[in-house]
């Protein structure tokens, strides 16, 4: 009797030992970029100059993004804009991942041809993660805020808007302010984009409504204490707010990002968006290029494309996905801004406020202790 | 007669016992346990006493454990699986006794036993989509209350809706298996229905529902698309957690909580199933 499991132990060895060492073996190599030097660029003129970045990158031939939903700020356009022009193919992975889910794949798939070329994350995770990022200054640098980016380059604020609400007038009229919402006639109605120890869209829904009801940038709690009152009424719906369920009517209400919620109104025609007059928070993400990219030619020519004020660039392409490019101040004043597509943007009657990180993780940090008893 | 008796006799004795080669055959299902179980619990488990820096080694990190969120994460967790886990092997129980008495060859069985086998797997996101579409706020064809939306009654609902039909699959062999003349043999010698499921038919089947009630406990512990894509504006239980603590982008991610947390589950999994596996011995010897 005692063989067949001898044999059993063996055989059930060898194959864990097997893949043990195969994963050791895949983790130690390390694939090197076949940029011809422009993964140590730090500008497009560091590296030679525009056209031979674009020479370059065209020789690469593909770039890798992550976590870019076609409805998101208008990146479906983007992206085929971008391949139609350079003829470079862009591989999109992962469309709804979140910021995290970003900075997990550049540390898992480094040195794999796969790994993300570039990144487009909330401030948090950008503030937590420079040592991932190559330091790069795109050609309109000074057009930039020197409060939207970071000195050398490791990141920079991209596009940006206010938290706003949006809602199905049909059903529910006009809505003017926050606390309307603990009207009867929103049962089951009110969603945020996610959960808000997890997605940023969703904490920020929860600190605008924080604003809206008395409290402050350093102290969450209020805000809390109005989803309470919100679930205790039986307003809050605890499904989270996808294109899909707007569509459908299961969630009428939403706390999103005022460009996310005026691409439901394709969907829904009678759908309106609204920043309460005294709750203007705002929130830009920021780009990044990763340090070991693939296609480091290629990412920086994403950059750039990003960063141009030119009528078919990245900056007026997220205009006209109802976002704010960090460059409006500047292509205000030079001109180069699409303004039929600036008149669109919500108006915005208060001056904007902006949650700084320390901000920002005390508020994740009260939430992690007490969303879940606050909404059970 | 007896020469011949001796020489297959010494025939058999002087046989080379030479190892079988037949263990051969099962190679590629322990390379895929191997690779898709073992080593996933092996990568969970150094994660766990990692140092958050990546080089080195502690225990810290199952501190985490102790903390009184995580201890309501599997608090919630353990909860919501043991109700559906008992309700759903209650009703599958009773489903599957009601099959098991029937035609063994008829329609009604080989519906029932196809449609469990589809609706035991029937989870996720599709499922979810199901009762929004009924019950849901858009007006489905019950006037909606917010009760399913509380945890664990609305949750717990749906997770019933693939335990009965696990239940009934894992549970009918053992109602097959008991014999039609231990019931003839009771009613002869006096034995009320009552006094049956008393004396015989309960102690026969108990090891096997207690085990298949563990079983559907895992599988209910384990759920987390479902949850996810019903209500995931808040963690209830501790596979959500986990995917908050790994993808959160607002500063609380950190993948050694996530992998702590996953530790503590293949701890209570683990368990369960050895629990499960030795009720599964004692039910075999009855039911031979």
């Amino acid at each position: 009797m005692r063989s067949p499991h001898r044999f059993a132990i063996i055989a059930l060895a060898a194959p864990a030992a097997l893949a043990l060492l195969v994963t050791g073996c895949s983790t130690g190599s390390s694939g090197s970029p076949s940029g011809k030097g422009w993964e140590s660029a730090a500008s497009a003129s560091a590296g030679g100059g525009m056209s031979k970045l674009v020479d370059a990158a065209k020789k690469e031939g593909r770039l890798n993004v992550i976590a870019l939903p076609p409805t998101w700020a208008n990146y479906g356009t983007i992206i085929s804009d971008f391949q139609k022009k350079y003829g470079i193919k862009v591989n999109s992975a992962n469309p709804n991942g979140s910021s995290q889910d970003e900075v997990n794949a550049v540390k898992q798939e480094n040195g794999t041809a796969a790994a993300p070329d570039v990144l487009d994350v909330g401030m948090a995770v950008a503030l937590a993660n420079t040592s991932l990022f190559a330091p790069y200054k795109v050609s309109a640098w000074n057009d930039i805020p020197t409060s939207q980016k970071e000195p050398t380059g490791l990141w920079y604020q991209d596009y940006g808007g206010y938290m706003a609400i949006g809602y199905d007038s049909a059903k529910f009229g006009t809505i003017t302010s926050v606390s309307q919402l603990l009207g009867k006639k929103f049962k089951s109605a009110v969603a945020l984009n996610g959960n808000p120890t997890q997605a940023n869209a969703a904490l920020n829904g929860v600190m605008m409504a924080n604003l809206a009801v008395g409290g402050t940038l350093d102290d969450i709690s209020k805000g809390v204490n109005f989803f309470h009152q919100l679930k205790k009424a039986g307003n809050f719906s605890p499904v989270q707010a996808t294109t899909a369920t707007v569509k459908a009517g299961t969630t009428p209400v939403v706390f999103d990002w005022d460009y996310l919620n005026a691409t439901h109104g394709a969907d829904v025609p009678s759908w309106k968006v609204f920043v309460p007059s005294n709750a203007v928070l705002g929130g830009y993400y920021a780009q990044a290029i990763n340090k070991e990219a693939p296609h480091p030619a290629a990412a920086r020519l994403w950059e750039e494309f990003l960063y141009s004020q030119a009528s078919d660039g990245g900056q007026n392409l997220w205009l006209a996905g109802g976002a704010r490019p960090v460059e409006m101040t500047a292509m205000t004043t030079n001109k180069s801004i699409d303004s039929a597509a600036a008149a669109k943007l919500p108006a915005v009657t208060a001056t904007p406020q902006f949650m700084s990180g320390p901000q920002s993780t005390k508020a994740a940090t009260y939430l992690a202790t007490n969303w879940a008893q606050a909404v059970k | 007669m007896a020469a011949a008796a001796t020489t297959v006799g010494d025939r058999s004795a002087r046989a080379v016992r030479r190892p079988s080669l037949a263990w051969t055959g099962t190679l590629p299902f322990l390379c895929y346990v191997g690779i898709f179980l073992l080593l996933p619990t092996g990568i969970v488990l150094w994660g766990a006493i990692s140092k958050p820096t990546g080089h080195g080694l502690t225990l810290s990190n199952l501190k985490l454990l102790g903390s009184s969120a995580a201890r309501g994460f599997f608090l919630n967790s353990v909860e919501l699986s043991a109700i559906t886990a008992l309700v759903g092997a209650l009703l599958g129980a009773v489903l599957a006794y009601a099959v098991a008495s029937g035609n063994p060859n008829g329609v009604v069985r080989r519906i029932f036993l196809a449609g469990s086998g589809v609706l035991a797997q029937f989870g996720g996101v599709t499922l979810a989509f199901a009762f929004n579409a009924a019950i849901g706020p858009s007006g489905g064809f019950l006037t909606h209350a917010t009760w399913y939306y509380d945890f664990p009654q609305g949750i717990g609902l749906i997770y019933i809706y693939f335990q009965i039909p696990l239940m009934v699959l894992v549970f009918l062999p053992a109602v097959d298996g008991l014999k039609v003349q231990w019931r003839e043999a009771t009613e002869n010698l006096g034995g009320s229905t009552l006094q049956f499921w008393r004396h015989v038919g309960g102690p026969l089947l108990a090891p096997a529902f207690l085990g298949c009630t563990l079983l559907l406990f895992a599988n209910a512990l384990s759920a987390y698309a479902t949850i996810v894509a019903w209500e995931n504006q808040i963690s209830y239980v501790v596979t959500q957690q986990i995917s908050v603590a790994m993808t959160s982008e607002v500063g609380l991610s950190s993948a050694n909580e996530a992998q702590v947390l996953a530790l503590g589950m293949v701890v209570v999994v683990a368990l369960v199933m050895t629990a499960y596996a030795l009720l599964q011995r004692r039910t075999a010897r009855w039911l031979r």
